[in-house]
């Protein structure tokens, strides 16, 4: 038994070491990414607007376009990305072991997530702002947190959305019974086949979710927002220069959708500004003057690369979440700030 | 091979593995270095903030997250052992009518053992809890005087409520196991001899004393060590307990997992967990093994 027992802890050792890899030290993660010409983009894949397969093998939606930004601005190129799905319990780690670059998958920024003291990630701005909130039947007459007392609540488990309900029932101080499932699509089953009287999730999967229903109209989603959630890219918090480089491009597309520059007019407006030296601020964003790129490791034209391949902010938004789109939600907060909004992009000086 | 070259063959084996093991720990420790993730246990005093659907004990958000773990295990064994108990019965019954004479009832349990063998656990476990439970809704599926009923709650017999979850993951491990269970005790039986089966009939015994008293008897040393292995199986399956939402030990691990982001110490606190386990298991059947030996002399 002890020898077994011995044997056993060597044997598992081994085994931990073989999970660990054995990667160039010294060399920022930026320079890797650029060197292996390829971008490993970690994301959900099980999410309708924003990243999800197309019948086509092709990942699309919201996260994989701020991918597809990411690449054509580190690399040049946006076809030279790797997806990753992962599932909530895998991303952190996939990241502190270097199995992915970065991670762009509906992940909620928080203090603990953020900091060097928790999971040790740095995050890039905000590309949504979700909130949590709760999903029942119509024909059960629940209209506020308050009917679901005692009642079963389906969540996903191992997100901030179970840390959220807990708070919120907590402080409330309603009873309920959490029925917590791996996968959306397992909390969305319970819920369609009764184990629970509500589901919760963001109001953004919730929207997504229900437009998949037979009979989308006979659940409502409850007027209660338990918790904002900032959805946003992240990166290894040790590696500065890929942070900044992820940052400053989420910031070019919110800008150049302030400044009205699209896919389609994208190249007049290059022209214009090669013409105008007089247009100083223009000129610095599309890299015609000054190095702003080079400061961050990226070509100084690499707006004009951004742009080109997945378009503005506003563009990407409307392709994968607009009326038009498989999965309409209202923009709402997602605005940019002139329109009432929360985005927003510092300037390019 | 000469003696010498024996001594040598063996130095050089053991310096070649010692090697692999120094650079296999070097590698870690490094890694855990340079990704900054490190061991830490200090946060398992801290409170959980999250709630359980079945706590077996006292639970609430503000215990820590070492109580959950222990809730989760406690859920974990529970399930372990229950399942262990019913795919024993229903394995040995499977494969005493698969061995006997009946051929109904031995085809009958052929087409069983074959149709749960070929099908993916996962999917076995998704179709009790998903189509098989949940699907019942809310009248009633089964109900005796109250004393036994089934509904997509769960299963409620005197006064004892099992949850769906519970319930779907019960039957689902002990229908899974029970296949294999089925096969090792027809293997054991068709171990005996034919000689013996023979001998006893000769000699004028029923056809039930015979099986009772002379067959079984000799098969048993060769059921030990195929039960073994299927139970140690059965108490890793358990983990697959999160696809149908019951709070297993696996569960509860991948809930802290993301509020913490120690991963590496929670897979730690897993395998050992299970390794203790399922040690547990082979000495307990190691013990039942040798007082089998030891009544047949």
């Amino acid at each position: 038994m002890v020898n077994r027992f011995f044997s056993g802890i060597v044997a598992f050792g081994l085994l931990l070491t073989g999970c660990a890899s054995n990667q160039k030290e010294n060399i920022s993660r930026l320079s890797l990414i650029q060197k292996r010409d390829e971008l490993i983009c970690g994301v959900s894949g099980k999410i309708p607007g924003f990243s999800f397969i197309e019948r086509d093998g092709n990942y699309k939606g919201l996260d994989v376009d701020i991918c597809k930004a990411f690449a054509a601005a580190i690399i040049g190129d946006s076809e030279k990305i790797q997806f990753r799905p992962l599932t909530a319990a895998e991303r952190f780690l996939a990241i502190k072991t270097g199995d992915i670059d970065l991670l762009s998958r509906n992940t909620t920024f928080t203090l603990s997530r953020d900091s060097i003291g928790g999971n040790g990630l740095t995050f890039a701005p905000v590309v949504f702002h979700d909130g949590q909130g709760l999903m029942v039947k119509k024909e059960s007459g629940i209209d506020s947190i308050q009917g679901l007392a005692n009642k079963s609540i389906c969540v996903g488990s191992g997100t901030t959305t179970e840390q959220n309900i807990n708070d919120t029932f907590e402080s409330l101080s309603i009873p309920y019974i959490p029925i917590k499932y791996q996968d959306l699509n397992q909390v969305v089953a319970g819920y369609l086949q009764g184990r629970c009287q509500a589901m919760t999730s963001d109001l953004s999967q919730l929207a997504a979710a229900r437009s998949g229903f037979k009979n989308a109209k006979a659940h409502i989603i409850l007027d209660d927002v338990l918790s904002k959630e900032p959805l946003a890219p992240a990166s290894d918090g040790s590696e500065q220069k890929l942070a900044d480089a992820m940052r400053w491009t989420i910031f070019a597309l919110i800008s150049a959708e302030e400044k009205g520059i699209t896919q389609s007019n994208i190249d007049d407006k290059v022209q214009i500004a090669k013409n105008n030296p007089q247009l100083k601020s223009l000129r610095r964003f599309l890299g015609i003057d000054g190095s702003l790129g080079e400061k961050i490791g990226l070509r100084n034209d690499f707006v004009v690369n951004v742009i080109k391949t997945t378009g503005n902010y506003g563009e990407i938004y409307n392709r994968n979440l607009g009326t038009n789109s498989d999965v309409p939600i209202p923009r709402g907060l997602n605005e940019i700030y002139s329109k009432g909004g929360l985005h927003i992009s510092p300037p390019f000086n | 091979m000469n003696r010498n070259q024996k001594i040598v063959f063996q130095i050089v084996l053991v310096l070649i593995l010692f090697g692999l093991g120094a650079i296999f720990v070097n590698n870690l420790i490094i890694n855990l270095i340079r990704t900054g993730i490190g061991f830490k246990f200090n946060w398992l005093i801290k409170p959980a903030s999250f709630s359980l659907a079945e706590p077996p004990l006292p639970y609430s958000p503000s215990d820590s997250y070492a109580w959950a773990l222990l809730m989760g295990w406690i859920n974990s064994l529970k399930v372990i052992f229950s399942s262990l108990l019913l795919a024993t019965f229903i394995g040995t019954l499977i494969g005493f009518l698969r061995v006997g004479k009946n051929s109904i009832f031995s085809m009958i349990s052929a087409a069983y053992i074959t149709v749960i063998r070929q099908t993916p656990l996962l999917i076995q476990l998704m179709c009790w809890y998903f189509v098989g439970f949940l699907s019942i809704k809310n009248n009633l599926f089964f109900n005796i005087r109250n004393i036994f009923n089934i509904s997509n709650k769960g299963i409620e017999i005197l006064g004892l409520h099992l949850s769906s979850e519970f319930s779907a993951l019960l039957f689902g491990l002990s229908v899974f196991s029970s296949a294999f269970i089925a096969e090792v005790i027809r293997g054991g039986i068709k171990s005996v001899p034919i000689g013996q089966w023979e001998a006893y009939r000769s000699l004028g015994i029923s056809e039930k004393q015979g099986f009772v008293k002379i067959i079984i008897p000799q098969a048993l040393p060769a059921f030990v060590p195929g039960l073994t292995s299927q139970y140690l199986n059965l108490a890793k399956n358990s983990t697959l307990a999160i696809a149908v939402g019951y709070s297993d030990i696996y569960a509860i691990n991948d809930t802290i997992i993301n509020q913490t982001g120690r991963a590496v110490e929670c897979f730690i606190i897993l395998l050992f967990s299970f390794l203790i386990l399922n040690l547990l298991i082979t000495k307990i059947m190691g013990i039942i093994n040798k007082s089998i030996m030891r009544s047949r002399i």
